[in-house]
């Protein structure tokens, strides 16, 4: 069982995560794509402070005796790989695009150039 | 407040050849359907110069198009349907136009119903008309699941913007030169018809739907796949709900 003041602050924290990303997707600094994934995020992470035997319960489940937060660590850990993962899979395609665009533009200049003469 | 008509259509579209008018027509890998399209617009009305928005296709779209005499603004890559659409609405507020209607390049919409959105428009009684499959309107019938979705996005949308709107991811739409403005400054992204009808409603711009029929598709393949309904459909509550929160988009200087 979590001690009780360690909960309302997690608590506390998860609510202020929650506010954040909802006041990015408001001023449209968050696409709804990662609005989602963060608001999952942040849901989960609050209801793990409000439930407070829940990091016993989950290792149980997992069959993790001795020290139950590693399972938290290994998700947790897990959930930041996949993310990044993802964010690499992002940088690359902008990059991609970036590369066409840059190349249009040249093309394009170089016809109004063309005209120009 | 506008609602949704069920009298028998109006022919008479009076005043429509003294408007400076635009069809924008969004198409994704469409080669099969996109000159039958273009043809039919035309047919309907050879005043309209018709845009063809190709998001990136991959096949012979952007030629055909051509080769039946649309005008073809080409994006680099695919931007999806939003920032396909809102090209089409930036090029209509850009060069002037004064009416635009939205027909999509897979031949959903019949360009002879084109008559029933332009006609509200044309007459100031709205500044945007959607045509829509359920208002009263004869013929299509969705699978179950996805006639949950669009009943599920039809009371939402209904709710917030205080009007009956029955079909809330219809594209063919007809728009005047307010509706143009607003798009081309602020256009949302995947099943952007949703969002739109209630930014609509926030800039109060007036809101008109009227019956129309829709096509199966003509050939190709519709973009919607069911695990992506269900992530789009939450998608799009989400962004309905935190739209409710959003302060409006100041539109682009009028010219």
């Amino acid at each position: 069982m979590t001690p009780l003041g360690i909960s309302i602050a997690a608590a506390l924290v998860s609510l202020a995560l929650l506010l954040v990303i909802f006041e990015l997707i408001r001023r449209h600094r968050l696409r709804e794509r990662y609005a989602l994934l963060w608001l999952v995020a942040g849901i989960t992470l609050l209801v793990l402070s409000l439930w407070r035997s829940s990091v016993n319960t989950i290792a149980g489940w997992a069959g993790v005796r001795g020290y139950p937060p590693a399972v938290l660590f290994a998700v947790a850990t897990l959930f930041i790989l996949v993310v990044l993962l993802h964010y690499s899979t992002v940088v690359s395609k902008l990059t991609d695009q970036n590369v066409i665009l840059a190349q249009r533009l040249a093309l394009l200049e170089a016809k109004l150039r063309e005209d120009e003469d | 407040m506008a609602e949704t008509v069920a009298e028998p259509r109006p022919r008479s579209l009076e005043g429509l050849a003294a408007r400076r008018r635009v069809a924008i027509v969004p198409a994704l890998n469409e080669e099969a359907c996109i000159g039958r399209v273009i043809d039919e617009i035309r047919a309907f009305d050879a005043g309209f110069e018709i845009v063809v928005v190709d998001d990136g296709s991959g096949d012979r779209t952007a030629d055909v198009a051509r080769a039946h005499g649309a005008r073809v603004i080409r994006l680099p890559f695919n931007l999806g349907i939003g920032g396909a659409v809102q090209t089409g609405f930036r090029y209509a507020w850009e060069n002037g136009f004064e009416l635009a209607v939205r027909v999509d390049g897979d031949g959903q919409h019949d360009p002879a119903e084109l008559d029933a959105i332009i006609q509200p428009v044309l007459a100031g009684e709205a500044d945007i008309a959607v045509g829509s499959r359920f208002a009263g309107g004869p013929g299509y019938r969705p699978s179950r699941s996805r006639l949950i979705g669009i009943r599920l996005l039809a009371w939402t949308v209904s709710r917030l913007v205080r009007q009956r709107v029955t079909d809330t991811t219809s594209g063919f739409q007809a728009l005047n030169r307010r509706g143009i403005q607003l798009f081309a400054a602020d256009y949302p992204h995947d099943y952007p018809e949703v969002e739109a009808t209630v930014m609509v409603h926030r800039h109060r711009l007036r809101l008109r739907e009227v019956p129309v029929r829709m096509r199966e598709r003509a050939g190709g393949r519709s973009s919607i796949t069911a695990f992506r309904s269900v992530y789009y459909m939450a998608k799009v509550l989400l962004a309905l709900f935190v739209g409710i929160f959003r302060r409006n988009v100041v539109p682009l200087e009028d010219r």
